[in-house]
């Protein structure tokens, strides 16, 4: 076991984890504003990374990936980008270099034992600049009766993601999912095709800025705008 | 995957036949035969058709659905397997992010349109856990949750066994199985309003309490319900033909199941008791008493017994949450995130109760605006993850939804266990006989609306 406290994270990330910026109380803009909500601006943040000590079995098993990594030649710092602690559930946002290394040692580490993977989906932040697109991976130890869940970010320019279907061949399906609702590639994945849009769909239909149809109405030459567009709440 | 030589849909320089023809390729001389002109290319040249490619499905009545496997033969064997899905692809996920964290229950109940309860348990628990309210949850509703999926167990494993048994000619199995599932769904009914997709279980608790006589209605279908499961057990179990249809037919180790995600009763024909009602209990399963049904033939026949024990485990929670029912709340206190009103059957048909109505009509200005708000606005969830898992009867039923603190979710993912259990298509009938490709498949018990989502 490593010393406690030694920090998972490395220092000098920035505390909050602001993904984008919400306006007003509706989400259309562009009209007239007689609410007078349309003012207010607040951001968005996403749960702050936790430090040790974390509590419960959490810091076991952070403990035994970083010795794992340590025995594999890594650092934890590099492998681990932070992590955050959020209801109960734990989420380490692990670098794409290290992805395929990290889930070795969470499937063969005796400590780990995460015999399960329940596959990848995807999140798009438009907001979250340089980490657009994020992979979210859960998996299920039955041995050690725990679950975790490991983020993977990357740039909207650069969605590539090593794939795990070597270590896990259950990702296959879910990463060609991943692939088709949100672009990101999955490097090494041996048929990484569409599996529920047609071969020849143009765009990734997951992704926040996906153009939405709008429904012509018959009446008075009125439509509905699509979803995206319509004045709702955010 | 090797579907290039089965998407074509064009003949190509040989059209004359509208349902046959061929075209030249890199590769040699392709074949295309659709409907039921097998004959016309019966006299092609020997040698030429040593690699035949089948399309079973997405039309063909036992693939359950839309299911499409593209099948690689050679005489009656299959050498090379691969399923083809989303045809049934309605972007519910999408769609849920265009709508109020109330209203997603709606879609979710849809997507495996023979669990709509677990759906919208997995849906509601993660909710709750991101609004940090499980604690909060009552007593009552988790009793009548845990009530409805176990009953929703037994009506989904019963399809599974009627499906299963009328796509290996067993059609009585089939009568019996979808009679039997008429008395769930009649319960269903008369709790929800809804046979199907009821959107009944609901962020907070359940949309409205049983009615007056619900639970004595559900106690006397038990003693009939646990006779007919009987006699459909009966019926197959030790059923020759059943046994010579199903025994080591579409094995699948643990393993195998390990690797490629599998969870539920295929994980179980294999000897490994997981089962996340035991492992990690919800809903309060840790009060009830049950077995969880384990086999260790990894094949067909395993699969069907455990669906067949399953129902009967099924029955003995429902009838320990039937003396569990306690008088009480079914919808959490916090105003904020209860549904205001709640349903009740008057003379012009169903609707807001009257006392509901008297109260925001003409006695309380804010009550009003409280329900408008609530209803038309929603309640907000704070940012952040969660991920939340029911055992549904084909597997781990897993909900992640992302919140960045709006009245609508951010992005919501099920992992759907028949989309997982169904890549074991490959490794469970590659070697096989066609005719036990339909067993293996119906011992996956995949429906291809949680397929697709």
């Amino acid at each position: 076991m490593s010393e406690p406290g030694l920090p998972v994270v490395p220092q000098g990330i920035e505390e909050l984890d602001v993904i984008g910026v919400r306006h007003g109380a509706f989400g259309a803009s562009g009209g007239g504003d007689t609410s007078g909500f349309g003012g207010l601006v607040e951001p968005i943040v996403m749960p702050a990374p936790a430090r040790r000590p974390f509590g419960g079995w959490f810091d076991e098993v952070s403990d035994e990936l970083e010795l794992a990594l340590q025995a594999a030649g890594l650092h934890a710092a590099d492998a681990i980008e932070k992590v955050v602690i959020y209801r109960d559930e734990i989420t380490y946002h692990v670098r794409r270099d290290h992805l395929v290394s990290f889930a070795t040692l969470l499937r063969d580490e005796p400590g780990l034992r995460f015999e399960m993977c329940l596959g990848v989906s995807g999140v798009h932040y438009p907001g979250d600049i340089g980490r657009e697109l994020h992979a979210v991976y859960h998996f299920l130890s039955i041995t050690h009766n725990r679950r975790i869940r490991v983020e993977v970010s990357v740039p909207e320019g650069d969605a590539v993601i090593p794939s795990l279907y070597a270590v896990y061949p259950t990702c296959d399906w879910h990463e060609r999912e991943t692939w088709d609702f949100f672009g990101i590639v999955f490097d090494g994945h041996p048929a990484l095709t569409r599996i529920m849009m047609p071969d020849d769909w143009p765009g990734h239909p997951q992704r926040k800025d996906y153009p939405l149809g709008g429904i012509p109405v018959e009446y008075k030459g009125g439509t509905i705008p699509p979803p995206d567009q319509r004045r709702s709440y955010n | 995957m090797s579907t290039d030589n089965v998407t074509f849909t064009s003949a190509g320089p040989d059209d004359s036949d509208s349902y046959a023809g061929s075209y030249d390729t890199t590769e040699g001389r392709i074949y295309n035969v659709s409907g039921g002109d097998w004959g016309t290319i019966a006299g092609a040249p020997e040698g030429e058709h040593d690699r035949i490619v089948v399309n079973m499905g997405p039309q063909h009545p036992s693939t359950h659905g839309v299911l499409r496997l593209i099948l690689e033969i050679d005489g009656e064997t299959v050498t090379e397997a691969r399923a083809g899905i989303g045809y049934l692809h309605t972007g519910i996920e999408k769609n849920m992010e265009f709508r109020s964290w109330v209203q997603g229950v709606t879609f979710v109940t849809r997507m495996d349109y023979l669990t709509p309860m677990f759906n919208e348990t997995a849906y509601c628990l993660a909710v709750e856990k991101a609004l940090g309210v499980t604690d909060q949850i009552p007593e009552r509703a988790s009793v009548i949750r845990v009530m409805m999926m176990e009953l929703n167990r037994i009506s989904s494993h019963l399809v599974a066994l009627a499906t299963g048994g009328m796509e290996l000619g067993a059609l009585t199995a089939m009568e019996f199985g979808f009679r039997e599932r008429e008395l769930v769904l009649d319960i269903f009914e008369m709790v929800s309003g809804l046979r199907m997709n009821s959107a009944y279980i609901r962020p907070g608790g359940v949309a409205q309490d049983l009615p007056a006589d619900g639970a004595q209605t559900i106690r006397d279908t038990i003693p009939l319900l646990r006779k007919r499961l009987k006699d459909t057990a009966d019926l197959l179990v030790d059923n020759a033909i059943w046994m010579g249809r199903t025994v080591d037919i579409g094995y699948l180790d643990l393993a195998g199941c390990m690797a490629i995600g599998v969870t539920g009763p295929v994980l179980r024909s294999t000897g490994l008791p997981h089962d996340l009602r035991k492992s990690q209990p919800y809903c309060g399963y840790e009060n009830y008493e049950f077995d969880v049904i384990t086999k260790t033939t990894c094949d067909v026949y395993g699969r069907f017994l455990i669906r067949i024990e399953e129902m009967e485990q099924s029955l003995r929670i429902v009838e320990q949450a039937l003396d569990m029912l306690q008088p009480g709340p079914v919808m959490i206190e916090d105003k904020k995130i209860a549904w205001p009103a709640q349903l009740s059957i008057g003379s012009d048909g169903q609707g807001n109760s009257p006392e509901h109505i008297r109260e925001i009509m003409s006695e309380s200005m804010e009550a009003l605006i409280h329900h408008f708000k609530l209803v038309t606005e929603g309640f907000r969830v704070p940012a952040g993850q969660v991920y939340a898992a029911v055992e549904s009867p084909k597997g781990e039923l897993g909900c992640h939804i992302v919140s960045s603190g709006g009245t609508r979710p951010y992005r919501v993912h099920f992992r759907d266990p028949s989309f997982t259990n169904l890549q074991a298509v490959a490794a469970m009938s590659e070697g096989s006989m066609i005719s036990d490709i339909i067993a293996a498949v119906a011992s996956i018990d995949p429906v291809m609306g949680g397929v697709d989502r």
